[in-house]
């Protein structure tokens, strides 16, 4: 009983330490939209920021602000169908400045009509040389020519009929590294995969940096494909060679982000501790350093300080909503990493005051008690609530009698499936006879 | 005058016959209501002239009949010992022309005989009582008085007989019940077939006089008679389970059910009794056991689908429901393709309750039960589909035991759905009764507290029970290796296996070499 008071006393003075701990927390202002811009480059700035403008709807002068930059930014590009479509965004709102630029769009077309034939022409003079090297410049040139436009199929198409022309390991993963590249804009991330492992094929002719992009590109197909385990660990993986040498596609910013929230969503404790893996891992500690909200919510959880880290959490939601790439995947992420918060809050102890645990959650107890009760119905937590003294306990359940149990279950079911058997074949038999 | 049967089936109204033979799920049985009236109706059309005609010879030497008397003097010098008696079947056999007397004369005879001594007599006697023989009428009877008819002549034993009239019943139900409590089993068991045309007789007969309840003990003394071993299944199981389940002696019926059955000779028979069985487990509330054997009826191998195993997949899957809280769709892998095609089209109300049923929302569930309540009571269900609907509170009070140790009435009522604390007090008092749950109601603070299982799997009880499961398993893998034994001596598994095996060439059977052909 002592103890038990002891340890009641030590968790309630826990929970003063944690109310007392009114740290600033940076909170979620504003996404800076000009500083986040900057962080990217080439097409996938153009898309982050549409689709930041069509995702914060609610927020009149971030939309505009957004549209701006895109249309800015189409500007110094080639594609006028994404032109069009950003005026058609804008809708006039943006000033005369900001209106069709007719002179723009016809020079722009009519230099891409010029230039189509005379990448075309080129091309069929190596195809009738039979120059395998020329043939796949001239390849390589079509798919960036179309990809400039926003031709992002042809693009594709292109940049993979230069394969059966590559002869060096090196333009097999040039290769591929625009396929990757073509096919993260499209959205086509079910081949990812087998891009990035068909490149890692060639590992002679892999530099540091390209090591570091495919390990990016597989994290985000996992990602994708709701693997957040893999996602995690190959995030965590990415060495500081990256730098800023893939903000066509990604910013190291992003390595931390998603793979902290990954790591979180699915490592266990001594996972997330231990060396190479996040916290003790020297090169994922640089990208930390860059995203210094991730890295504090991550060392809260760690040390079991859950209301800050969920209040992080709280913080990031709304900029990390505005993600092209995590944002179908907040809720799900958020919501298991509750779930790993509330399973680790509990698992040490024999029992629990609802009470408090419902303040480091920033809940009330009954929300808490539901939350629970879906854990436990999952057999996530071995415990049982105690509704009454909003006390929850934990179970050990018994392993002689659960054996028991199953093996007479066992024992019923082959019983029962014998004789039916028997059953059947002797019915076979019967109508065999008829 | 024996007339083959094969020659006198008349190729007129075959549809009709089949649809009696084939509407297995529907157990009518077409009786004429009266055979003199039918005979009449077939003269009055041309096409059936020759059969009248034949009718009436049949008539004719129904009263042309020889004496009994000497037949019931073989009888009662010939009932001692088993060689007697296996002469005595030989010569009755011979006889059976003789017993084509007025009914009322027979009866006089039967007086005279002992049923406990002379069973085997005392059998031919009733049945010749109970068949008209040689004419049997199937007839259905399609639009505007259109006829088709088939008339069955013949010496094996019918399936249709003629009719019967109450006073008339009334007399016989006696004397045969008699007779079947007291006859010798090793006797009847000579003339199987002639006493399972009697009972089944019976059962008509007491259908008849709409009272069920006195063919119940007497057909379970037959069937007792009539098995070999309890491990076979006949032809009077079903019969008799239906007895059961129309007198609502489920608990009778119950110590035939408790006999495994492994020997099946006709697999109509067998589907009936698993789902009368099935049913009358129900009434019982042994779900596990209803289960299994309506799990049997749906799995069996039937190469077309058949109304029994649709309305037995219907059952199967409101209890498992109950049962089990749960329901899949997935038949096992040894599933017939018939059933596994067409089950599911006919029964889809019944998948659409599963799957409302596994959305875990009691309102839900009702409002599904209402709006298709029709179709419930029309098949007969709307009981066990209000089993299941009740059912489900139990499973929901059920999950709570695992996630909570106290918890209010209030609350219960409110996660369950349930209108007020007292109501769950009820129900959570029940299941305690019931033994699903372990749990103390405190009155006082309105609290229910939930406990572990107290099993604790140490009592001589337990592990009696344990050691009778383990021998149970032993006895069952001993006969599942005889019967694999038995099956690979078989000579029609031996000659289906060889044939595939190898198939000789045309060559082989060329006796004449080719050289010696001039």
């Amino acid at each position: 009983m002592e103890a038990e008071d002891e340890l009641i006393q030590e968790i309630y003075s826990k929970g003063d330490e944690e109310s007392s701990r009114n740290r600033p927390i940076i909170s979620g202002e504003q996404l800076d939209i000009e500083a986040y811009a900057s962080l990217y480059q080439g097409r996938t700035k153009i898309t982050r920021l549409m689709f930041i403008a069509e995702h914060c709807c609610d927020n009149a002068s971030m939309q505009l602000e957004a549209l701006r930059m895109a249309y800015d930014e189409i500007k110094k590009g080639e594609d006028t169908q994404l032109f069009r479509e950003v005026l058609q965004k804008i809708d006039g709102r943006l000033g005369p400045n900001y209106t069709m630029d007719v002179a723009w769009c016809d020079s722009v077309d009519h230099r891409a009509e010029k230039r189509k034939k005379k990448i075309e022409t080129e091309l069929n003079a190596y195809k009738t040389n039979l120059i395998k090297e020329s043939i796949r410049m001239g390849y390589n040139d079509f798919g960036d020519f179309y990809y400039a436009h926003g031709a992002l199929g042809d693009a594709f198409k292109s940049y993979f009929r230069a394969r059966d022309y590559c002869t060096t390991s090196k333009h097999i993963i040039q290769m591929h590294m625009r396929a990757i590249l073509v096919s993260i804009e499209t959205g086509q991330f079910t081949h990812l995969t087998s891009y990035v492992s068909k490149a890692e094929q060639k590992p002679e002719a892999l530099e540091p940096v390209t090591v570091e992009k495919l390990r990016c590109a597989a994290g985000l197909a996992h990602l994708k494909a709701k693997k957040y385990d893999l996602a995690a660990r190959k995030f965590l993986e990415v060495g500081p060679d990256l730098g800023s040498s893939y903000n066509e596609v990604i910013a190291s910013q992003d390595v931390a982000t998603y793979g902290g929230l990954c790591a979180l969503a699915s490592f266990d404790r001594a996972e997330l501790k231990a060396c190479s893996k996040v916290i003790d891992n020297v090169s994922f500690q640089n990208f930390l350093e860059l995203v210094p909200e991730v890295r504090e919510l991550i060392n809260d959880f760690y040390s079991c300080h859950y209301g800050s880290c969920l209040d992080y959490l709280g913080n990031l939601k709304a900029n990390l909503l505005l993600d092209i790439h995590l944002h179908d995947h907040v809720e799900t992420l958020y919501d298991q990493i509750r779930n790993k918060a509330l399973i680790q809050y509990t698992h040490p102890f024999v029992s629990v005051d609802l009470q408090m645990m419902a303040n480091v959650f920033k809940t009330s107890v009954a929300g808490l008690e539901k939350e629970l009760e879906t854990l436990i119905t999952d057999n996530q937590i071995q415990a049982r609530i105690d509704s009454h003294n909003k006390i929850l306990y934990a179970r050990h359940p018994d392993q002689k009698n659960a054996t028991f149990q199953r093996v007479l279950q066992t024992g019923n079911e082959f019983d029962q499936d014998v004789r039916a058997m028997l059953l059947r074949a002797n019915l076979l038999r019967a109508e065999g006879n008829l | 005058m024996v007339i083959s049967a094969q020659k006198l089936v008349y190729p007129i109204g075959i549809r009709s016959l089949k649809r009696v033979n084939s509407d297995a799920g529907r157990i009518h049985r077409f009786i004429p209501s009266h055979v003199e009236h039918l005979i009449q109706k077939l003269q009055s059309f041309s096409l059936f002239y020759f059969f009248s005609q034949l009718a009436l010879r049949l008539k004719q030497s129904i009263r042309s009949m020889q004496s009994v008397e000497n037949l019931v003097t073989q009888i009662q010098g010939l009932s001692s010992s088993a060689a007697d008696i296996a002469a005595l079947n030989n010569y009755l056999k011979a006889a059976e022309d003789s017993f084509r007397s007025d009914s009322s004369r027979l009866l006089l005879f039967l007086d005279q005989l002992d049923p406990s001594k002379h069973s085997l007599g005392y059998l031919y006697f009733l049945r010749s009582l109970l068949v008209v023989q040689f004419i049997y009428f199937v007839f259905g009877v399609e639009k505007q008085g259109n006829f088709n008819c088939v008339l069955v002549c013949g010496d094996r034993e019918p399936c249709v007989y003629g009719s019967i009239t109450k006073e008339r019943a009334s007399t016989l139900v006696p004397i045969i019940a008699r007779f079947i409590t007291s006859c010798a089993p090793e006797q009847i068991r000579l003339a199987s077939d002639k006493f399972i045309t009697v009972c089944k007789r019976f059962k008509d007969m007491v259908m008849l006089l709409e009272a069920p309840i006195r063919g119940v003990g007497p057909m379970l003394s037959a069937i007792r008679k009539i098995q070999p071993s309890t491990e076979h299944l006949t032809t009077l199981h079903p019969e008799f389970l239906q007895l059961c389940l129309l007198s609502k002696c489920y608990k009778t019926g119950l110590s035939v059910l408790e006999d495994d059955i492994y020997e099946i000779n006709l697999p109509r028979d067998f589907f009936l009794y698993c789902y009368y069985g099935g049913m009358i487990l129900i009434g019982q509330k042994r779900f596990r056991k209803a289960l299994e054997l309506l799990h049997n009826v749906v799995t069996a191998p039937m190469s077309s689908i058949n109304a029994i195993a649709v309305e037995a997949y219907k059952k199967y899957i409101l209890v498992s429901l109950v049962h089990h809280g749960q329901f899949s769709t997935n038949l096992p892998k040894y599933t017939s393709s018939a059933a596994q095609r067409n089950l599911k089209n006919f029964c889809q109300t019944y998948i659409e309750l599963a799957n409302t049923y596994n959305t875990g929302k009691v309102s839900e569930l009702e409002t599904f039960v209402q709006t298709n309540r029709e179709r419930f009571e029309s098949d007969n269900n709307l009981g066990l589909v209000r089993q299941v609907v009740s059912s489900m509170y139990k499973r929901n009070i059920q999950r709570l035991t695992q996630t909570y140790l106290t918890l209010s009435l209030q609350d219960i009522a409110n996660t369950v759905q349930l209108n007020s604390p007292k109501e769950a007090e009820m129900h959570v008092l029940q299941m305690i009764q019931d033994g699903e749950i372990y749990a103390t109601i405190n009155q006082k603070d309105g609290m229910v507290r939930f406990l572990e299982d107290p099993e604790q799997y140490k009592t001589c009880e337990m592990i009696e029970h344990i050691d009778s499961s383990i021998h149970r398993i032993m006895a069952l893998s001993k006969k599942l290796t005889a019967m694999d034994e038995l099956l690979s001596c078989d000579p029609l598994y031996l000659a289906k296996a060889g044939r595939e095996r190898q198939r000789f060439d045309f060559d082989d059977f060329d006796t004449v070499p080719q050289k010696f052909n001039i």
